[in-house]
């Protein structure tokens, strides 16, 4: 292969290869997470409202991680946790999808004043933090998973849609489009066959992205006593119960956070790897 | 630039306007009846009409809601319906712990990410580059309340440097109290603000590093630092100012689980009491100035943005915001 002038093969070499290094990484951390998750259900080594521990095991001894302050099994608790943690992040993303890409879509079709009221409800829906609109919602509903994973999910869609109407009206304004309407095509076409198509890398990055966000704002809402009710181990939750005995029993204030800490690392790898392999441009920005 | 505050200042207004009406609308749709909260369990009928209307949730709707804006326009919050006392007073207190919390977070963060992000940007090829970016990675990862529990753990139950939690009662009639009860969740706010910060620097830095305008300095024979003090310094800030924003007025308004974690008499406290207890006046006032506390920022930010760039304020006549 013929050599181009000021191309230094290693560095392209390392560069794919650190490339692909941050997608491999992010894969095998949220992996394993959630291949905790998908065994806890089908097996956990104790009953999730098992009890029988005795308070504040040590590790080892029938319990590979301990038992929390009622005697229930850590791992155990941890299993359940990252069940929880998957469900909430895919529940949430997939709101936050749905709702979002419609509003996107529509403010960025709609003209003048329609458009206007969309983008300002959009930004003082933005401007108002996930884990206030969850508090609300939560309040009003009683504190459950599908609670938490609602008001995640519509706080989230707001940000996805201002996304996807800069996203569509950029796509809106090029050539093909104008081909495409000259030629008869209907608006509903366009928008599966050119729009959807041109704006989903982006999309998808983002989407990554809102997981780990969602993942964290549960975790906070369950260490407020908002999230998943007992006996569903939530490990926002979890902390919260391990937090007055964090010296005595570090084991149940550490491990839930390192999971919680490796899933959401993981899917922002994997949001950045993608970007770098869906956005050639985004990566020589970021190089 | 004086036809451009103004659309902004309007634009400002029409903001207010329309959260309180969501704000309103919002909370009246929750289920459940503040008067419940007021009355024993198992209170007669009549016992519960007379709650509503002493606290006047009887009337209709639209009534309540001219009532609330007009005493909002008097600069009155409101009575609590559980406590009976006004709400203004009570959300000036809590602003006390949560006003000074905040920005000495947010300055403390622009402290470590400013120069973390420079050095991430400009010695990215270099261990400690990498490892800088390593460090956000991490810090945007953490969730918040549990880097304040390990800090407790560390400074306060092992070293016993810093108090675990609370606020002295006095408040600010004992300075250095009131202080050391705050360091550890300043900390906490701070660091996990800078790693997202860092985040944004560093890309800001990169573009400026790539640009044209840089290299054409440099080769005009301007020394490195003085064409990133003239050209970069400036083109960088852009982008950084308007994170700035939105990452100040998301900290004042995402206090709320610190507040929790460090047991602090604070905004987010207040409002959390308000929803458990359906206290409508608590929710709106602590809500309504937080709202108006996030417009402003966004405001000045907007304001400096253009201040620092130039070019924005050319743009604003062709009537694109």
């Amino acid at each position: 292969m013929k050599r181009l002038p000021g191309q230094n093969p290693a560095r392209g070499l390392t560069r794919s290869l650190t490339r692909s290094l941050t997608l491999t990484t992010g894969c095998l951390l949220a992996g394993a997470v959630g291949l905790l998750a998908l065994v806890s259900l089908f097996w956990l080594p104790y009953a999730s409202d098992d009890t029988s521990g005795g308070r504040l095991a040590a590790p080892g001894d029938g319990h590979l991680l301990g038992t929390d302050k009622l005697g229930r099994d850590l791992l155990t608790q941890l299993m359940t946790g990252s069940r929880i943690a998957v469900q909430a992040g895919l529940g949430s993303v997939l709101i936050a999808a749905t709702v979002g890409v419609t509003l996107g879509v529509l403010a960025a079709f709609a003209q003048g004043w329609l458009d206007d009221t969309l983008s300002v409800l959009l930004d003082i829906l933005i401007a108002f933090p996930t884990l206030l609109l969850a508090m609300l919602i939560v309040a009003a509903r009683s504190a459950t998973l599908e609670s938490a994973v609602l008001a995640i999910g519509l706080a989230q869609s707001a940000v996805v849609g201002r996304l996807v109407r800069v996203l569509v009206k950029r796509v809106l304004a090029q050539d093909f489009i104008t081909a495409s309407r000259t030629s008869g095509t209907s608006w509903p076409r366009i928008v599966a066959g050119h729009i959807l198509p041109n704006i989903w890398p982006t999309l998808v990055v983002n989407l990554a992205l809102q997981f780990g966000l969602a993942v964290l704002a549960e975790a906070g809402l369950s260490y407020l006593g908002l999230g998943a009710p007992p006996p569903n181990a939530s490990w926002g939750r979890m902390l919260q119960e391990a937090q007055a005995t964090f010296t005595t029993a570090p084991a149940g204030a550490l491990a839930p956070g390192i999971l919680l800490v490796l899933l959401v690392i993981g899917v922002n790898l994997i949001a950045d790897g993608l970007r770098d392999t869906l956005d050639p441009a985004a990566r020589r920005r970021r190089a | 630039m004086a036809r451009y505050l103004l659309r902004r200042f309007v634009f400002l207004l029409v903001s207010l306007a329309l959260a309180s009406v969501v704000l309103f609308v919002l909370l009246r749709m929750l289920p459940g009846d503040p008067a419940n909260a007021l009355t024993a369990v198992g209170a007669t009928d009549e016992q519960i009409a007379a709650a509503r209307r002493s606290i006047g949730s009887d009337r209709p709707l639209p009534e309540q809601f001219t009532h609330w804006i007009g005493q909002l326009l008097r600069g009155d919050l409101g009575t609590s319906f559980v406590s009976s006392l006004p709400v203004g007073p009570e959300v000036g207190a809590r602003l006390n712990v949560t006003v000074p919390l905040t920005l000495a977070a947010f300055v403390l963060a622009v402290l470590i990410a400013v120069p973390a992000g420079f050095l991430a940007a400009y010695r990215r090829r270099t261990w400690y580059g990498s490892l800088l970016s390593g460090v956000s990675q991490l810090g945007i990862a953490i969730p918040v309340f549990w880097l304040g529990m390990i800090l407790i753990a560390v400074f306060a139950l092992n070293a016993r440097w810093l108090p675990a939690g609370g606020f002295p009662p006095d408040g600010w009639d004992r300075p250095g109290e009131a202080i050391r009860s705050l360091v550890l969740p300043v900390l906490t706010i701070a660091l996990v603000m800078s790693a997202s910060l860092i985040r944004y620097v560093r890309s800001a830095t990169l573009d400026v590093l790539g640009s044209d305008y840089l290299r054409t300095a440099r080769a005009l024979g301007s020394s490195f630092g003085r064409a990133m003090w003239r050209h970069g310094l400036r083109n960088a800030s852009v982008p950084v100012v308007s994170i700035l924003g939105i990452e100040l007025a998301s900290t004042l308004l995402g206090a709320v689980v610190v507040e929790s974690v460090f047991a602090l008499p604070g905004l987010g406290s207040l409002l959390a009491t308000g929803i458990a207890q359906h206290d409508y006046p608590v929710i709106q006032g602590v809500l309504f100035v937080s709202t108006l506390a996030v417009l402003i920022i966004g405001f000045a930010a907007d304001l400096l943005q253009r201040i620092i760039d130039p070019r924005l304020r050319r743009g604003l006549s062709g009537g694109n915001r």
